[in-house]
C-alpha cells in the first residue's frame, strides 16, 4: 500500500516553493536562482525598462555571456558585430539593473549551467531556472531546475516568481554497475533512445539507482542535462554526500554554522521508499553500450556494435518517414555498421561535456597518439575558464595540442555554432553536445552524438569505434 | 499582447514529427537583441535554397517551392497544422515570435514540447492539441480542398470548417487560466505583481528555514 504522505524528490521541490495556489489549478512558485545568458535575456530587460519595474531580488541572478563568444584570440574581441551587439548588451543590462555578471574577460566566465554549479550558485533543494533548455543539467543537485521562455525571464526578473502547473512524476532506474568504458553520456542517449524525445513532456524526471548514484556529479550534470532531450524539463537526482561534498567551500555555497544548517535541510531532499510515480521505466546498467547518434533526433541513437537502421522495418508511416529523412541529411544508408563510418571534425566540449572530467576522460585517450590524417579540425573547448586553467595545471592542455586537438576558450562553441566554430554543409561531426538536428553545428552540418572518449577515440582513428577496442 | 478570440483562415500542413526550434528559427537569427521580424526567416533552412544570416534582403533570395510554406494555396495562412511533439528542443521564445510576426495564430498538433508549448500563450499563439486521428483528417481535408479554412472559436472551444467545405466540428481543450489571458490579452506579470504581499510572505518565512538564500 503506499503512503498518501509520501512525496516524490520533485513533489518536496514543488512544495517548499509554493507561494500561493490560484484557483484555477496553476501555482505561483517562488525561483531561487535565475542564470542569465546574453541570447534570451535582451527582450527581457527591455520588457523591464518599458514597463518601469526593477529586479525583484538581485542578489538571486547571475549573468555570463557564452552562445556569442569566440572560443579563440579572444583579446581580439568579438568580430561578428551582431553577435557583438548582443553581449554587449548583456554587459549593459546587467551594468544598469546592477546584476553580477561574469565578463567575457572574467576568468570564471564560461557556459552559464557550467559555471554556476562551480561557483555553488547552483544549491541543493532550490528552484532554478534560466532562458535556455539545457537549464536541467541542475537537477543533478536534487534542484527544481528548468528552461524557459523569455517572457518567462521577465516574468522572474521583476517577481521572483512563475506561474506553474506541475508535472507528473516519472522514475528513470537504472539498476546495476556500468562496464568499462560506458559513461553518463552512453547512459542518458540509452534512456532517450527507449523513452523517445517525448517520452517524458509533461513529466519531471528522477534519476535513481546504482548506477546513477555511482556518478560523480559530472556525470550526473550530463544525465541530468539532457531530460530535456527526452522531452522533460526537469530531470533530477536526490540529494547524498556525493552532492554535498562538491557543493562544499564554493564561492556561493554557505559557510560556517549556516553550512550545517543547510546539510540537515538537503539530506531531506530524496523521493520517499513508497512515493508514488506515474510512470516508471527500468534499465540494467550491464546492458548498455557506448552509444553513438545516427539520425536527426537524439532518440535516434545505437550501439557502437549495431548496423544503421532500416526504415523498412518500422511499422509507423511517421516515424518511418522520419527515418528515412534522417538518413538522407545524414548521408548514411541503412545496413552500414556505424564504425565503418568516418568523420571530418571532432567537437569536445558544450554543457553537456566540457566538465574537467570529460577534459580527463578525453585527454585519456588521446594521450600520446595522434589526430587522424581525414579529421579537418579537431576542437577541444572547456566550459569555464576555472576548468581551463585546472586542465592545464593537470597538463591536458599539451596532451592534446601534443595529439593534433585544438585547446579554445570557454563557451558554447559548436554545440549550436552561434560563433565562429561550424561545421560546413556535409561535414560529419563526432561531438559530445546534446542535439543532432538537422543545421544545429551549421547548415548541412552532420552531427553525431557521442562521450567525450568516443569523440577523442573518432579523432584518433578517423572514425567511429569502441573505446574497449582501442 | 493582442487577443485572439476568433479566427477563420487557411491552414498550413507541415507533414513531419518532432519539428524543433532550431528548424523554426535557426540559431544566426538568435543575435537580434528585438522581438519582432523574425517572421521572414521562419523555416528558414526548408524555405530557402541559399543560405540565411541576418540582414539580407529576404524577397531576393531563392524559395524552395518543394516546401509546403512557399506552395501559393497555403499563402495567408493563419493556422499551421502540425505533427507530434512540435517545438521540441531549444527554450528560444524566437520560435513563437517567427511564428507570430509570420501571422501565424493557431497550432494544431497530437503533442507539442512542453517550453514551446509554454511559451506560445506569452505570445498570442494558441497550440491546440488533439488526438492523432482527427489530427490526420484535418490533414487529409486540408491536403485534398484547396484553399480549406478553419474556424478556430477560442470562446466555444470549437473548431469548424469555413463555409463551403466538408463539415468538421471538434471541441478542444485547454487550461481556464490559459484561455482566460488569451481571450483577455492579459499580462502575466502584472497578474502576479497583484501578489507582491504574497511573495513577501514566503520570503520571510523561507529566510528562517533556508537562511543562505536569502
Amino acid at each position: 500500500m503506499s503512503n498518501d504522505n509520501a512525496q516524490t524528490l520533485y513533489d518536496k521541490l514543488w512544495n517548499s516553493h509554493i507561494v500561493r495556489e490560484n484557483e484555477n489549478g496553476t501555482s505561483l512558485l517562488y525561483i531561487d536562482r535565475q542564470l542569465i545568458h546574453e541570447v534570451t535575456s535582451p527582450q527581457a530587460f527591455e520588457g523591464l525598462r518599458i514597463a518601469h519595474r526593477k529586479p525583484w531580488k538581485l542578489s538571486a541572478n547571475l549573468a555570463t555571456p557564452d552562445h556569442n563568444v569566440p572560443t579563440n584570440h579572444r583579446a581580439k574581441g568579438i568580430i561578428d558585430p551582431v553577435s557583438k551587439l548582443q553581449v554587449d548588451t548583456l554587459d549593459q543590462n546587467c551594468d544598469y539593473f546592477n546584476i553580477t555578471e561574469f565578463k567575457m574577460d572574467d576568468i570564471r566566465q564560461g557556459i552559464v549551467h557550467v559555471i554556476s554549479p562551480e561557483q555553488g550558485a547552483t544549491l541543493p533543494a532550490m528552484t532554478l531556472v534560466c532562458g535556455d533548455s539545457h537549464t536541467s543539467t541542475h537537477g543533478a543537485f536534487g534542484t527544481l531546475a528548468f528552461g524557459i521562455g523569455t517572457s518567462e525571464v521577465e516574468h522572474v526578473l521583476a517577481t521572483q516568481c512563475l506561474i506553474q502547473k506541475k508535472s507528473k512524476n516519472m522514475l528513470i532506474q537504472v539498476d546495476g554497475c556500468l562496464n568499462p568504458g560506458v559513461t553518463a553520456k552512453d547512459v542518458i542517449l540509452t534512456i532517450i533512445g527507449e523513452i523517445g524525445t517525448a517520452g517524458g513532456t509533461g513529466y519531471a524526471i528522477e534519476f535513481a539507482g546504482e548506477a546513477i548514484r555511482s556518478l560523480s556529479m559530472e556525470g550526473r550534470m550530463t544525465i541530468s542535462n539532457m531530460a530535456i532531450e527526452a522531452g522533460a524539463r526537469a530531470g533530477m537526482i536526490a540529494v547524498d554526500d556525493t552532492t554535498i561534498n562538491y557543493v562544499k567551500n564554493r564561492p556561493y555555497s554557505p559557510k560556517a554554522e549556516v553550512w550545517d544548517q543547510a546539510v540537515a535541510y538537503w539530506q531531506n531532499f530524496y523521493s520517499d521508499a513508497d512515493a508514488h510515480f506515474d510512470k516508471v521505466v527500468t534499465l540494467r546498467a550491464e546492458e548498455i553500450k557506448p552509444q553513438v547518434s545516427w539520425g536527426t533526433s537524439p532518440e535516434m541513437t545505437m550501439a557502437i556494435d549495431e548496423m544503421i537502421p532500416d526504415p523498412a522495418a518500422e511499422s509507423d508511416p511517421v516515424k518511418q518517414a522520419g527515418m528515412q529523412a534522417a538518413l538522407n541529411y545524414m548521408g548514411l544508408t541503412a545496413g552500414t555498421a556505424i564504425n565503418a563510418v568516418t568523420v571530418d571534425v571532432v567537437f569536445i566540449g558544450s554543457c553537456t561535456n566540457s566538465r574537467i572530467e570529460d577534459m580527463r576522460a578525453a585527454a585519456a585517450i588521446a594521450k600520446g597518439k595522434q589526430v587522424a590524417d581525414n579529421i579537418k579540425q579537431a576542437l577541444v573547448v572547456p566550459g569555464s575558464g576555472l576548468i581551463k586553467q585546472q586542465a592545464e595545471q593537470e597538463g591536458l592542455d599539451k596532451i592534446f595540442i601534443e595529439a593534433g586537438f585544438e585547446w579554445r576558450d570557454p563557451g558554447c562553441s559548436m554545440c549550436l555554432a552561434m560563433n565562429a566554430d561550424r561545421l560546413e554543409a556535409g561535414e560529419r561531426c563526432a561531438s559530445t553536445s546534446n542535439r543532432n538536428f538537422e543545421g544545429r553545428q551549421g547548415q548541412g552540418g552532420r552531427t553525431h552524438l557521442v562521450s567525450p572518449a568516443m569523440a577523442a577515440a573518432a579523432a584518433i582513428k578517423g572514425h567511429f569505434v569502441n573505446i574497449n577496442e582501442l | 499582447m493582442e487577443k485572439l478570440t476568433k479566427i477563420t483562415a487557411i491552414s498550413l500542413p507541415l507533414d513531419r514529427a518532432n519539428v524543433d526550434t532550431d528548424a523554426i528559427i535557426p540559431k544566426q537569427f538568435l543575435k537580434s537583441i528585438k522581438r519582432s521580424g523574425f517572421g521572414p526567416n521562419l523555416f528558414d533552412e526548408w524555405r530557402y535554397l541559399d543560405q540565411g544570416e541576418p540582414g539580407m534582403d529576404n524577397t531576393k533570395r531563392p524559395l524552395n517551392y518543394d516546401f509546403v510554406l512557399n506552395q501559393p494555396r497555403y499563402q495567408g495562412a493563419e493556422i499551421l497544422l502540425a505533427r507530434d511533439n512540435f517545438g521540441c528542443g531549444s527554450s528560444r521564445e524566437h520560435a513563437p515570435w517567427a511564428l507570430e510576426d509570420f501571422g501565424i495564430r493557431v497550432i494544431i498538433a497530437p503533442g507539442f514540447a512542453d517550453i514551446f508549448y509554454n511559451n506560445c500563450f506569452k505570445n498570442g499563439l494558441l497550440p491546440i492539441v488533439l488526438e492523432e486521428k482527427i489530427v490526420d483528417h484535418l490533414f487529409d481535408l486540408t491536403q485534398s480542398n484547396e484553399g480549406f479554412q478553419l474556424i478556430i472559436d477560442l470562446e466555444k472551444q470549437k473548431i469548424q470548417s469555413g463555409i463551403g467545405f466538408p463539415a468538421v466540428d471538434i471541441d478542444f481543450e485547454l487550461d481556464e487560466f490559459r484561455r482566460h489571458c488569451l481571450l483577455e490579452g492579459l499580462d502575466e506579470i502584472g497578474l502576479t505583481m497583484a501578489h507582491a504581499n504574497d511573495i513577501r510572505a514566503y520570503e520571510k518565512s523561507k529566510k528562517e528555514v533556508t537562511p543562505w538564500l536569502y
